[in-house]
C-alpha cells in the first residue's frame, strides 16, 4: 500500500499554520543551531521538499520529563506538528493505539522505513536484570538493539538515556545504562539535561531533517551547537562571580541583590548547557535567574557529585557531610602530629650523633 | 665520649637549572595552592556593592592561570633536564627499577623513618632512593594537576596549549569529577610540602651535609667514600 508521502511543509499548512509562521519557525531553528543566515533558506527548502521523517520514540526507565519539556517547546509548530501530527509513529505515552496495535505500528514503521527512521530514546536501560523494564513482553535491551539496527540516527533524550541519570546513581540497583553504552560502535546523539530544553530537542531533530546528517558532537556525544559552553560562561550573574560578590545563604541580602550562587553550590562552572542563552519555558527564565544554583543536570553522574547546595562534592565513602577539604585538613593535622612525634623521637634516638660529631671540612 | 672525627669533601650536586627549577616550582605551587583554595572557598569580601566596580575574584583566577603556565613550562623543563643534567638529576634516579634502589629504600626506612640505626648506606650524595621515589610520585601528581587543570581551562580558552588537554575531562566523565580530582590533588601537594620541608631540615640536622643550603648554592658536604 503506497501512500504518497506529504512533506513537512504541507502538513504544517494543513494544520492551519500560515507560511509566515512556518518561516518564523525555520529562522528560529536556524538561529538556535547557530547557522548563518543562508542556513535559514536551507532549513526552509528541506522542510518544503523532504518527505516527513519517520520517528519512533521509546520510553524505558524514565519519568517522561523529556517529553514534557518537548511539548512545551516555545514554538507551536514544534508541539503541533513534529510531535502530534507528522512524525511520531510510535511513542507509548502519547499515541492513541495501545497493546498489540501499538506494537504493530512500531514494527510496521521499522520495516517500511528500514534505514530511514529516527530512533529517539527516553530513559535508561537496565542490565542487572533485563526484566526490570519490559514492554510487550520484551526487554528494553532487546528492543533498543533491534530498533537501532535500522535507524538512520539515534537520539538519546535527556540524562537518563545519555548518562543514566538518577537510576544509575550509586548504588544503581537496576544496573541502568545509557543508550551509547549498550549500543557499542553506533553513534548516539546525547541531548543532555534533566530534562533537555525543548528548543534544543527540536533543534536537533530539525538539523537531521534539514541536512540529513548528524549535528557536530562533542566528546560526550552532545551536539556542539548547544553544549559547547558552560552555563557559567553565558550566565548573566557572571560579573558578580568575577567581582567576588557571592550569595552566602538563600535568605541573605546578597541573594536579593542577585549575586553569584557559586557558594551555595552552583555547578554552572562545570556544566555544559545552553540554559543561559535559550532559557526555559519560552525563554522566560532559567534556574539561576530564579535564584537557584545550577545542579549540573546535563552532566554525567551529577547525582553522585552532590550535595546540590555545596560547592565541593562529598567525598566517596566518608558520608554526605565530608568533602575533600575536611579530609585533607584531617590528614594535614595527622601529618603535623607525625612530624612532631618524629622530631621528638629523632632527638632521643640520635642524641649521641647530634651532640658528638665533629666535622672538618676540606675544600677540594 | 666517643668523638667522631671526619673529613668531608665539598661536592657540587645541584646545578643552577635544577635549583632554579626548584624555587620556581616552590613559588608557583605556593601561589597555586593559595589561589586554588580561594577559588574553592571564596571569602566573602564584598569590596563594592556592584559587580562593575571590582574584579578581585577574577584576578585570583588570573593569578592561578598565570602561575599554572609557569608551573607547566617549568615542569617540562625539568623533564628535559632529567635527560641532560648531571648524574644526580638524571631521570633514572627517580624510578626504582634496580634492586639497589629497593635495598636503599629499605635502608632509609630503617634509618630515617623508624630511627633504628644510622646507616651510611642510606645516605648517597644526591637524593636517596626513597626521596627520589616520592619525587617521582610528585611528578605524576604534577602531570595529573596539569591534565585536570588545563583540561578545565580548555573550555575557557582559544589557545592551542589548553586545547590540547580538552580530551582529558571526558575520560573522567566530565568537568565535575575533573574539578573534584584537581581539588583532591591539591591536598597531596600540601601534605607533600609539609613532609618535604621537615625532612630537609631533619637530614641537615642529623647528617650535617648541608641539605638545606644545597638547594641554594648547589654544594653538599660529603664523606670521602660517599657515592
Ligand atoms: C600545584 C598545582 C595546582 C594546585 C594546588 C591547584 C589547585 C586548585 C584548586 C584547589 C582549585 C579549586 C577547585 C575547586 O574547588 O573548585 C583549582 C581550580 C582550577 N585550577 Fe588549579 N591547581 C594547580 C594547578 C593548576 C594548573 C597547572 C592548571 C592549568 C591551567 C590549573 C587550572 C585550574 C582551573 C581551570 C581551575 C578552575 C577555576 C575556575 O573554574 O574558576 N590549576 N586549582
Ligand atoms: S550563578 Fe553559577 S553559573 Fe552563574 S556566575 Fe555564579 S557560579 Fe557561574
Ligand atoms: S541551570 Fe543547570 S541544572 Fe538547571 S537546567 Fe540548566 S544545566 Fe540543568
Amino acid at each position: 500500500m503506497a501512500i504518497k508521502q506529504k512533506t513537512l511543509y504541507e502538513e504544517i499548512r494543513e494544520a492551519g499554520h500560515s507560511r509566515r509562521d512556518f518561516l518564523r519557525f525555520c529562522s528560529m531553528m536556524a538561529a538556535y543551531l547557530g547557522l548563518e543566515s543562508s542556513g535559514v533558506a536551507q532549513v526552509v527548502e528541506a522542510l518544503e521538499n523532504n518527505p516527513r521523517l519517520p520517528v519512533v520514540w521509546f520510553h524505558f526507565q524514565e519519568c517522561t520529563c523529556c517529553s514534557e519539556s518537548f511539548i512545551r517547546s516555545s514554538h507551536p509548530i514544534v508541539a503541533d506538528i513534529i510531535l502530534d501530527k507528522i512524525s511520531l509513529d510510535y511513542t507509548e505515552t502519547l499515541m492513541a493505539a495501545a497493546g498489540n496495535q501499538a506494537e504493530e505500528a512500531l514494527h510496521a514503521t521499522m520495516e517500511k522505513y528500514h534505514g530511514e527512521y529516527v530512533m529517539l530514546v527516553e530513559g535508561s536501560i537496565p542490565t542487572e536484570n533485563e526484566a526490570y523494564c519490559c514492554i510487550g513482553g520484551r526487554s528494553a535491551l532487546e528492543i533498543v538493539k533491534e530498533a537501532a539496527e535500522g535507524a538512520k540516527a539515534i537520539i538519546a533524550w535527556g540524562n537518563c538515556a545519555s548518562a543514566g541519570c538518577v537510576q544509575a546513581a550509586k548504588p544503581n540497583p537496576t544496573g541502568a545504562k545509557p543508550v551509547h553504552k549498550v549500543l557499542k560502535g553506533k553513534t548516539v546523539i546525547n541531548v543532555q539535561g534533566c530534562p533537555p530544553i525543548g528548543e534544543v530537542m527540536a533543534g536537533v531533530i530539525v538539523h537531521i531533517l534539514a541536512f540529513g546528517r548528524m549535528p557536530q558532537l562533542d566528546r560526550m556525544g552532545r551536539p556542539k551547537a548547544f553544549y559547547s559552553r558552560r552555563v557559567h560562561d553565558t550566565c548573566y550573574r557572571r560579573p558578580n562571580y568575577d567581582a567576588g560578590l557571592f550569595v552566602e545563604s538563600f535568605d541573605d541580602e546578597n541573594a536579593k541583590k542577585g549575586y553569584c550562587l557559586y557558594k551555595v553550590g552552583c555547578k554552572g562552572p562545570v556544566t555544559y548547557n545552553a540554559c543561559g542563552v535559550i532559557r526555559w519555558n519560552n525563554g522566560t527564565s532559567y534556574p539561576i535567574q530564579s535564584g537557584h544554583p545550577c545542579i549540573g543536570c546535563s552532566e554525567e553522574g551529577f547525582w553522585d557529585n552532590g550535595p546540590f547546595y555545596q560547592h565541593l562534592p562529598s567525598f566517596p565513602g566518608f558520608g554526605i557531610e565530608s568533602n575533600a577539604d575536611k579530609i585533607g585538613l584531617g590528614l594535614g593535622i595527622a601529618t603535623g602530629a607525625g612530624i612532631a612525634a618524629h622530631f621528638l623521637a629523632t632527638n632521643v634516638a640520635k642524641r649521641k650523633r647530634i651532640k658528638n660529631e665533629d666535622i672538618v671540612i676540606n675544600e677540594k | 665520649m666517643d668523638m667522631i672525627k671526619k673529613t668531608r669533601n665539598v661536592v657540587y650536586v645541584w646545578e643552577f637549572p635544577v635549583r632554579l627549577y626548584h624555587w620556581i616550582n616552590a613559588l608557583s605551587i605556593t601561589v597555586l595552592i593559595a589561589t586554588g583554595l580561594l577559588i574553592g572557598h571564596p571569602i566573602g569580601i564584598h569590596l563594592a556593592p556592584e559587580a562593575s566596580m571590582t574584579y578581585w575574584f577574577g584576578w585570583v583566577r588570573f593569578l592561578h592561570f598565570a602561575f599554572a603556565f609557569l608551573f607547566f613550562f617549568n615542569f617540562i623543563f625539568r623533564m628535559y633536564w632529567g635527560l641532560v643534567g648531571n648524574e644526580y638529576s638524571r631521570w633514572f634516579n627517580y624510578i626504582p627499577i634496580r634492586k639497589k634502589q629497593w635495598a636503599q629504600i629499605w635502608a632509609v626506612i630503617k634509618s630515617d623513618v623508624l630511627l633504628l640505626k644510622y646507616d651510611e648506606e642510606s645516605k648517597p650524595i644526591g637524593h636517596n632512593a626513597l626521596a627520589s621515589f616520592t619525587y617521582f610520585l610528585t611528578f605524576l601528581a604534577f602531570l595529573l594537576q596539569c591534565l585536570t587543570g588545563f583540561g578545565m581551562y580548555a573550555a575557557m580558552s582559544q589557545s592551542w596549549l589548553p586545547k590540547m588537554f580538552a580530551w582529558f575531562p571526558h575520560l573522567l566523565g566530565g568537568d565535575m569529577m575533573t574539578r573534584q580530582i584537581h581539588h583532591i590533588t591539591m591536598w597531596f601537594f600540601i601534605l607533600f610540602a609539609m613532609v618535604h620541608i621537615y625532612l630537609v631540615f631533619y637530614h641537615d640536622y642529623i647528617e650535617r651535609k648541608g641539605t638545606v643550603s644545597s638547594m641554594i648554592g648547589g654544594w653538599k658536604f660529603v664523606d670521602k667514600d660517599d657515592k
